[in-house]
């Protein structure tokens, strides 16, 4: 069939005097693909029976999240004292893995959504991936709060609903409310999203699978698509109000996570730099994540064509860009602090610089400004390897970036005898792992199950130069 | 009643998009394309009017930050007013984070459901029409064979220069339009 159309007859349609950058550009899909062959390639590993790698790969993350389980279970039963809180350090790793998710989430909407809207083509290759990423990452955060309740099965409390306390309602004018709302918001909303964009792939493995279970839902889950034109023309209207919508809401959802900090009057929380702070620490640990994912993905699932070292080197950009605006951050911060002429404000960071966790506040300064410096080479930004590391390394140091702003601001307050010492339980830890064996069990189903890169999109963008149409010249191809 | 629908099938996007725009300068009235992705230019080829699911999404929206807002100032205000921090009862600034949160999930919640219903999705409809490799790499243009006029042999003639893969005639009973 691709002979078929190699032979194809340009029409009299193709745009005579095409866009001369675009022959310049390398494709963004490698190896000379047809929408067929894209069809094949991507439905290829889920209709395979899943390889041994994933096998182990599922084994441990799934272990990984029977610990977390028992934990959860073990500190719901006895109480939260099974942590290592105290009078002073009132919040700390229980908050840090909640904003840390809650991070990771971001880079995939601003892939599926910022990117659609700026016309980045190469989302393309990442965004059904890196939705299924926001997804589970908003779950694990969503978690943490709710395992910090203590009483796990009151956490519909937060909703205001006609109750016989009064009714008693929510406090609407607490920070700690906007996050439930934003949270809950951004998940339903993300998967919204990732669900609209799958509609029609799930068409695709619904026309080619033999009946059978997946053929069964596969129809029920495709909503009969049919690839009308006409139903086309109005998803691409929902598509693009969605993302319209995703964009403001995802930087609101990081703004709202930040006023949980700088509502509060704690030196080291009560700044107005946070809410562009965090947004900007988010997508940076996002990024981070999308690429630890991608680069695997990529790898185990022969998926190099599709994911590209364009893909990887612009992932690279965003992330080093981010970086610098993370650095820039910690920068102004111990400049407003030293400006302001607050003892308390100045304490703060001297000690975190330079107190009983400064270990901590280093390896962050290392992880998210250093390191990723190296990405202004182009060498390095081609190197699998290397941004693999990076991307590790970089997830790393956001983590400590939450840890370092929590407990590093609460741990001396303004008391000196009330100053305290804050390190994690056992408790605690199983408990980070476990989420991180939820995320990437969730991770692995997805890839087993569900096509992990929307075909439908980059069929769309799989045309060559010459096929180059009018109207995109003219709009400025951006990829 | 049914109606006669002529099929004409192509394996590129350039085809279908150059034939439909060929068909309808020759007045050819074109039911519906089908395409294994969102050919961009052929709403404006086939003549699709601008979609009204914007108004969908703005007026849901609306209800949504409106109908929030105004819960909050009830709620905080009138039916128990608490005193947070001296802050005033029925403060605008905090009330808006959740009418805002509010609106966007009416917003997307009301076009996706918009879209379902406009479009006829639900979960388990049949396929119909069903077409070969339409959701892998076939595009497919339909045409009514409306009046006496029509004639088979002058589209096919129309359509040799763009690569026609294969044109089909088909009866379609009551309603007319494969939905």
């Amino acid at each position: 069939m691709a002979n078929t159309m190699t032979q194809r007859v340009p029409t009299s349609s193709s745009v005579p005097n095409p866009d001369a950058l675009a022959t310049l550009r390398p494709p963004l899909i490698a190896g000379d693909k047809q929408p067929a062959d894209v069809t094949h390639d991507i439905c290829a590993p889920f209709e395979r029976g899943p390889t041994a790698l994933w096998w182990v790969a599922f084994a441990v993350s799934f272990t990984t999240l029977v610990i977390g389980a028992i934990a959860v279970t073990y500190q719901i039963a006895t109480g939260i004292g099974t942590w290592g809180l105290n009078r002073t350090v009132g919040w700390a790793f229980d908050i840090t893995n909640f904003v840390f998710w809650v991070g990771i989430g971001h880079a995939g909407t601003l892939i599926s959504a910022v990117l659609f809207l700026f016309r980045q083509k190469w989302r393309t290759s990442v965004n059904r991936s890196a939705e299924a990423m926001t997804l589970f990452a908003v779950m694990c955060a969503g978690l943490f709060p709710i395992i910090h309740m203590g009483r796990p099965w009151l956490a519909f409390w937060m909703m205001p609903y006609p109750n016989t306390r009064g009714p008693l309602w929510v406090n609407f004018k607490s920070p700690l409310l906007w996050d439930v709302f934003a949270i809950s918001t951004y998940l339903l909303i993300s998967a919204v999203f990732w669900y609209v964009g799958l509609v029609p792939d799930l068409a695709t493995i619904r026309d080619r699978s033999p009946a059978g279970w997946r053929r069964r839902l596969a129809s029920i889950f495709s909503l009969g698509w049919n690839g009308s034109a006409r139903t086309w023309h109005r998803y691409e209207t929902v598509y693009m109000l969605l993302a319209g919508l995703a964009t403001p809401l995802v930087f609101s959802v990081h703004t709202i996570v930040s006023m949980d900090f700088a509502t509060a009057v704690i030196p080291g929380w009560h700044t107005t730099i946070f809410p562009p702070y965090f947004v900007a620490g988010a997508i940076f640990s996002g990024l981070a994540m999308v690429l630890t994912l991608m680069l695997i993905a990529r790898k185990v699932m022969q998926l190099e064509d599709y994911i590209t070292l364009r893909h990887v080197e612009a992932m690279c950009k965003l992330m080093l860009s981010m970086g610098c605006i993370v650095g820039l951050a910690y920068g102004t911060e111990f400049f407003v602090a030293a400006y302001s002429g607050n003892p308390y404000e100045q304490f703060v960071f001297l000690n975190r610089a330079g107190g009983p966790f400064r270990w901590a506040y280093w390896t962050m300064v290392t992880c998210n400004v250093i390191i990723p410096q190296l990405l202004w080479l182009r060498g390095v930004r081609r190197n699998i390897a290397l941004v693999f590391a990076i991307s590790i390394v970089v997830n790393i140091g956001m983590w400590f970036e939450r840890f370092v702003i929590i407990v590093t601001s609460l741990h001396r307050d303004f008391l000196p005898s009330s100053w305290a010492d804050y390190s994690p339980t056992i408790i605690e830890v199983a408990t980070l792992l476990g989420s991180f064996g939820l995320f990437f069990s969730c991770f692995l189903l997805f890839c087993r199950f569900i096509p992990v890169i929307a075909m439908a999109e980059v069929k769309g963008v799989l045309k060559s130069p010459h096929h180059a149409h009018e109207h995109e010249s003219v709009k400025g191809d951006a990829a | 009643m049914s109606e006669r629908l002529l099929l004409a099938k192509f394996g590129h996007e350039d085809d279908l998009l150059a034939s439909c725009k060929e068909l309808r300068r020759h007045d050819y009235k074109i039911v519906d394309a089908f395409t294994p992705y969102a050919v961009h230019g052929l709403d404006r080829a086939m003549g699709l009017e601008p979609s009204r699911l914007t108004w969908v999404c703005f007026l849901c929206g609306m209800i949504g930050a409106i109908g929030m807002l105004i819960f909050e100032y009830w709620v905080g205000a009138i039916s128990w007013p608490v005193d947070v921090g001296g802050k005033p009862w029925n403060s605008l600034p905090s009330n808006v984070p959740v009418a805002f949160e509010t609106a966007v999930l009416l917003a997307g919640f009301g076009s996706v459901f918009a879209l379902f219903g406009v479009s006829r999705l639900y979960p388990g409809k049949a396929v119909r029409p069903e077409f070969d490799r339409v959701t892998d790499d076939r595009f497919i243009l339909v045409l009514a064979e409306t009046d006496a006029r029509f004639d088979p042999a002058e589209v096919k003639h129309l359509l040799r220069p763009f690569n026609l893969l294969e044109l089909e005639e088909r009866v379609v009973s009551a309603g007319g339009v494969p939905s």
